[in-house]
């Protein structure tokens, strides 16, 4: 029993992080019906945002200490982050510590600049293109992004810690009365969850509440009826475009002390989000999202020893199993609209 | 048919007039040559064959960076390195056998195919003589099966299953890093002392060839000492997420948890592992105990500040104070402005240990490489006294038992040496059942 | 000629010239001109361009006559692999047994996921059809390494039994060969202050390849290519018609399929070796990709689009910076440093860079691919006559206008 609450917990996690990552690909893809292959490279940007602010906290100067020496045995250069000497070694080392916080309220505006530069600069001419010219720039563009990424931060794993106040788990073992130990989780997990809930929220709201949002809907429905109604749709897209790259990325920024970031994490990430994307069924935001969960939670399950007894590695393959017979079972996905790419 | 006739009646025709040669027919493997790639001018060609994408892709650059090292120690060039401390003295500085050497590079992609493709290309194209390097099993297996093939001598990188001269050794082929067994063995002492005889270990091993090798080795040492085992998991290679293989261990009644990664995957699972506060916690009234069987520093930056107090083994590392670790650290220091991984110090001694069976061979022919070689004792390349053993081509020297620093003092500074275990106590019969299946073959020299 | 029209004769001739001339198209800079290093005559890198040519042409099948997108044909290449390989292990090296194992059961693997995948249709039947595939890859890589050898690959060893080879004591491995004559061995002709090498294994993959064009011209033109564009361009239309296209659409795929096997068949027979990494979704995508790069629903398109990706796999990522400083050493100090720099970032480790950035180019300058490429050079050339495309053959009446591309 607690075993099986264990998972649903870590299920949850890994669903939101999914969720999170479809409903960013569900608003380009399914909804602007561009094939983006470069979504993952924008969850791996926002990813690096986070690693790129806490390397600007830690900018330091450096003094050399004639006590010390480094590896060649020449004197030792000591490094003091800026912020601390301008704000105070408490103050300052707390604000390195919240880097990964932090790094949100930065990865915004570069993450919708970052989604504005490539809609308008590439994007843009490809929809009415074949999908498959699509597939083929944005993979390229992905590359490209990815090679950039390698040049300066390097190809191995950068550690990204959380701060000190979220180490450690929180026992919700003892809560429910079992032994101690039994169910315990991780403080960051917890807060992840909770973001995911908080945007996935407010994705919704603004699509469903703001005048916006409702001519971005009917858009999608008919772009060309809306288009003729003398409504600049173009433009509504585009912000479309930013506001799915700062999710991705906002998605990227939180999970960087989960999963130390490198150049690759995005082409890890994109087969899986494509799979939740379609399993949730084309062009529908709550299937993506309902998908995503689905998927984590599954997932979680088939990590549980006592079914890989059963069922030997079927946690490598579990998410592809559920994903073909949700399509063979339900044609469009869980809640896909008729005739979106499937033609 | 005719027509193809025609071409090369026409070709030979041109050939004569251009004066540049006569149409030589040689099979690949044939009679012109004593051997594959024989160098006949005044240089020879080594092919560095590194990941330069995907995930080892630092590692690579590392490793070619101390293959260029060595190469321009090879040359004469440079402060000469560890050529200095080098018990074999056949190496003048001026090449290998007076012929200067050059180099290529490729990239393996981490990758079998991707690698093979690589390495033939060197050989086919561009006339190597030895290939080295890689940064994954199952890469140097394949790419030393291909060296057997092709008749030239395979220098292994870093590898770190017992296949590479267990089941799957070759004649053409030698490795200089250590192996999971010897990190089994150099480990399980140190563990003991630190944790007890009474502990119940957990595994979580990545799920392929290399990771069940060193779940095997580890949990046959520990084993022996007295721990139990409680679970061994299996996780995707690449997982990314290992929160839902991490939760149950407090619960399984493991103490320890022994992590069988490497490289991304070690990063993250030992990241999560900590972040789900396991060493913080008390099981069976004992402090709950996180083991990485082989480390790497490069890879272990990733995990930052979650290494600290982790125990593991580690072929060689920058800190030792010997004279050899000290000149090599000081060259590569130097040149480049940072010390050497583990990745960067084996190249270099293999690209060394190449050259100097040559030059004491006399021979570029992979049989004279081979069996200068085998049964070689040397010292001075940072390992002490190291021994080529003939029956398997592994080479067996110290090893060296890591732990995390509490609080380094740079970026490079993450692990403390804790204790340099004897060759003598991790060496093994070439006929160890982990070891079995396999037969060396005769050397190939492609003629 | 052979059942064709005298267009596709034509074309298929100058392809099958260029095919047996690749030896020295490929081999165009002499040894010491110093651009060598991008001469990519040697044999790993013919053979793999006319293997791939192989893969890509059979996927063209499918994606550019019925537009169905599969994204994971890399199953059948790795699994036509491990079918050679088993094959050389457990009955003889000679290639042909391998490559028609490897053909039929890549075969019958695309019959059973062909006809589940296919009841569905656009970016529903690429997810099944990548899902079964990263299935295959996953099992390969762990649970099934009894069978397949896992991270390593399956390779041959001294005790494979190869019943019909007979007991050898030979020390060494056997190799691939075609009734006694070795796939790796070469004739090297020296001309020109050149080395043209003529591989035994190039040739028999160039052969094949041959064969393999021939079938895929008659298919393109045969009436069951017209059936399968009209599937693309409107399958409701034939459904309302009353025409079941589904059997239309899994030979399409099955064909297809066999196509990928055997290239993994040549490939293991090339090198005996295969692992798990070709059935990775990359794999997939990569075929995809040569297929777009060189031009969908064209038939020289896809043999264009492999040979580039591999020429760029093989020949950049080998630029080392050493390289780079030969080349430029005769500028100044300063400028070598910046100028090398530079081109460093695109070659030797920074070949993916190139790889990306070609991608980007060519598909937003030259829509519809490399081959429109080649028609708009030769429209520049011609200009003021008539433009006549030999290249790719269009005939009119078995042409329907170009449509998007469905995934």
């Amino acid at each position: 029993m607690d075993a099986i609450l264990l998972q649903i917990l870590n299920g949850l996690d890994k669903g939101s992080a999914y969720a999170l990552i479809a409903l960013g690909l569900t608003l380009i893809f399914g909804t602007l019906g561009v094939v983006n292959f470069a979504h993952g490279a924008i969850f791996m940007i926002g990813a690096f945002c986070a690693v790129t602010l806490s390397r600007l906290l830690s900018l330091s100067f450096e003094t050399v200490d004639p006590t010390k020496t480094d590896f060649l045995g020449n004197p030792a250069t000591i490094k003091t982050p800026y912020v601390e000497a301008w704000f105070g070694p408490e103050f300052g080392s707390a604000m390195i510590d919240w880097a990964v916080p932090l790094a949100i309220i930065f990865s915004i505006p570069v993450m919708i600049a970052v989604g504005f530069i490539m809609e308008r600069g590439l994007i843009k001419h490809f929809y009415k293109r074949p999908h498959a010219d699509q597939i083929l720039v944005t993979f390229g563009l992905a590359i490209v992004l990815q090679e950039v990424i390698k040049y300066f931060y390097g190809a191995n794993p950068i550690s990204t810690p959380a701060p000190e106040v979220f180490k450690g788990s929180f026992d919700f073992g003892v809560m429910f009365g079992f032994d101690p130990n039994a169910i315990i989780y991780p403080y960051w997990r917890m807060v992840y969850f909770l973001f995911a809930a908080v945007v996935i929220g407010a994705v919704f709201s603004f699509l469903r509440f703001t005048t916006f949002g409702m001519v971005v809907r009917a858009g999608m429905a008919d772009r060309e009826t809306v288009g003729l109604l003398g409504i600049d749709i173009d433009r509504r897209f585009t912000i479309m475009f930013g506001l799915a790259a700062a999710v991705a990325g906002m998605a990227g920024v939180m999970y960087a002390p989960i999963l130390s970031p490198n150049y690759h994490m995005g082409m890890d990430f994109l087969v899986l989000s494509f799979v939740v994307v379609v399993v949730g069924g084309m062009g529908s935001l709550p299937g993506a999202v309902a998908a995503g969960f689905l998927l984590g939670i599954l997932e979680s399950f088939a990590s549980m020893n006592e079914v890989k007894s059963i069922l030997p590695g079927i946690d490598q393959i579990v998410i592809y199993v559920v994903a073909i017979i949700i399509l063979l079972t339900r044609p469009r996905g869980l809640m896909g609209k008729r005739g979106v790419m499937e033609e | 048919m005719s027509n193809s006739l025609l071409t090369r009646r026409g070709l030979l025709k041109t050939s004569a007039v251009a004066g540049a040669g006569l149409a030589l027919p040689t099979i690949f493997t044939s009679g012109a040559r004593a051997f594959t790639n024989d160098p006949t001018g005044g240089t020879v060609t080594l092919g560095f064959n590194v990941p330069q994408s995907g995930a080892y892709a630092d590692e690579g650059a590392d490793e070619l960076r101390a293959y260029e090292l060595a190469v321009e120690h090879l040359n004469g060039g440079g402060d000469g390195g560890m050529l200095n401390t080098f018990s074999s003295k056949a190496l003048e500085g001026n090449g290998i056998l007076g012929k200067k050497v050059e180099y290529v590079t490729g990239d393996t992609q981490t990758k079998s195919d991707a690698a093979r493709a690589s390495a033939k290309s060197m050989i086919e194209k561009d006339g190597a003589v030895m290939i080295t390097g890689g940064s994954s099993s199952g890469v140097a297996i394949a790419v030393q099966g291909l060296c057997q093939e092709a008749g030239v001598i395979f220098m292994a990188g870093l590898t770190h299953s017992n296949d590479t001269t267990g089941k799957d050794k070759k004649a053409n082929g030698f490795r200089h890093f250590f192996n999971a067994y010897m990190s089994a063995a150099a480990l399980a002492p140190v563990l003991e002392k630190l944790y007890g005889k009474d502990r119940t270990a957990y595994h979580l091993t990545a799920d392929y060839s290399w990771g069940w090798t060193q779940e095997e080795s580890i949990a046959a040492a520990t084993e022996a000492m007295g721990w139990k085992t409680a679970e061994k998991v299996r996780t995707p290679l690449g997982a990314g997420d290992f929160s839902s293989y991490i939760a149950p261990v407090l619960n399984s009644g493991a103490d320890v948890l022994v992590l069988n990664h490497y490289g991304g995957d070690m990063v993250n699972s030992l990241t999560n592992a900590v972040q789900f506060g396991l060493r913080d916690k008390q099981v069976n009234g004992k402090n709950f105990e996180i083991v990485v069987p082989l480390y790497s520093r490069l890879m272990a930056r990733g995990a930052g500040k979650n290494v600290a107090g982790i125990h593991g083994s580690t072929n060689w590392h920058w800190s030792l104070q010997d004279d050899a670790s000290k000149a090599f650290v000081k060259s590569f220091g130097t040149k480049y402005g940072f010390p050497p991984s583990q990745a960067a110090h084996t190249v270099y001694c293999q690209t060394l240990l190449y050259a100097d069976a040559v030059a004491r061979g006399g021979s570029f022919n992979p049989c004279s490489v081979a069996e200068a070689l085998e049964g070689f004792e040397f010292d001075g390349l940072g390992n002490g006294p190291t021994l080529y053993r003939a029956d398997d081509h592994q080479c067996f020297k110290d090893v060296l038992v890591v732990r995390g620093k509490e609080n380094p003092t740079s970026e490079f500074d993450l692990l403390e040496v804790v204790e340099v275990t004897p060759a003598a106590q991790v060496t093994y019969d070439a006929d160890h059942p982990m070891f079995a299946g396999g037969a060396l073959g005769a050397c190939n020299p492609g003629a | 000629m052979l059942g064709l029209n005298k267009t596709d004769s034509k074309f298929l001739l100058i392809v099958i010239l260029l095919t047996l001339f690749t030896p020295f198209l490929m081999q165009p800079f002499a040894a010491d001109s110093g651009l060598d290093q991008f001469n990519g005559g040697y044999p790993d890198l013919m053979q793999k361009v006319a293997i791939f040519g192989i893969f890509a042409v059979g996927f063209n099948i499918l994606f550019g006559l019925t537009g169905y997108l599969s994204f994971g044909h890399a199953a059948f290449l790795g699994m036509g692999s491990y079918a050679a390989v088993w094959m050389f292990k457990l009955l003889t090296m000679n290639v042909i047994p391998a490559i028609l194992l490897s053909m039929i059961v890549s075969g019958l693997l695309a019959v059973i996921i062909g006809y589940i995948s296919l009841r569905r249709s656009g970016i529903y039947f690429s997810i099944l059809t990548l899902a079964f595939a990263q299935m295959c890859y996953k099992m390969a890589y762990s649970v099934l390494t009894p069978i397949t050898n896992g991270e390593t690959g399956l390779q041959l060893s001294l005790s494979d039994p190869r019943i019909l080879d007979g007991a050898t004591e030979s020390t060494s491995l056997p190799v691939t060969n075609i009734f006694g004559l070795a796939m790796n061995s070469s004739y090297k002709l020296e001309a020109l202050n050149r080395v043209f090498t003529f591989n035994v294994g190039f040739y028999f993959c160039a052969i094949i390849a041959s064969i393999a064009f021939y079938i895929a011209i008659r298919l393109f033109r045969s009436p069951f290519g017209m059936m399968l564009r009209a599937v693309k361009s409107n399958q409701q239309r034939m459904n309302y018609m009353g025409l079941n296209t589904k059997p239309y659409t899994l030979a399409a795929f099955v064909i297809s399929g066999m196509y990928a096997g055997l290239a993994g068949g040549l490939l293991a027979a090339m090198d005996p070796l295969a692992g798990a990494d070709r059935m990775l979704w990359t794999a997939s995508g990569e075929v995809v990709i040569m297929t777009i790069l060189g031009g969908a629903g064209t038939l020289m398109g896809p043999v264009l689009g492999a040979g580039v990706i591999k020429y760029l796999e093989n020949i950049f990522s080998k630029i080392n910076e050493s390289v780079l400083h030969s080349w430029f050493h005769w500028l100044p100090d300063g400028l070598e440093e910046v100028v090398v720099w530079v081109f460093a970032r695109f070659t030797g480790e920074g070949w993916h860079l190139t790889l990306g950035l070609t991608f980007m180019l060519v598909v937003t300058f030259l829509p519809g691919g490399l081959v429109e490429g080649i028609k708009r050079l030769k429209k520049l050339t011609k200009r003021g006559q008539k433009p006549k495309d030999k290249l790719d053959a269009p005939d009119p009446e078995h042409t329907p206008p170009p449509s998007k591309h469905v995934v």
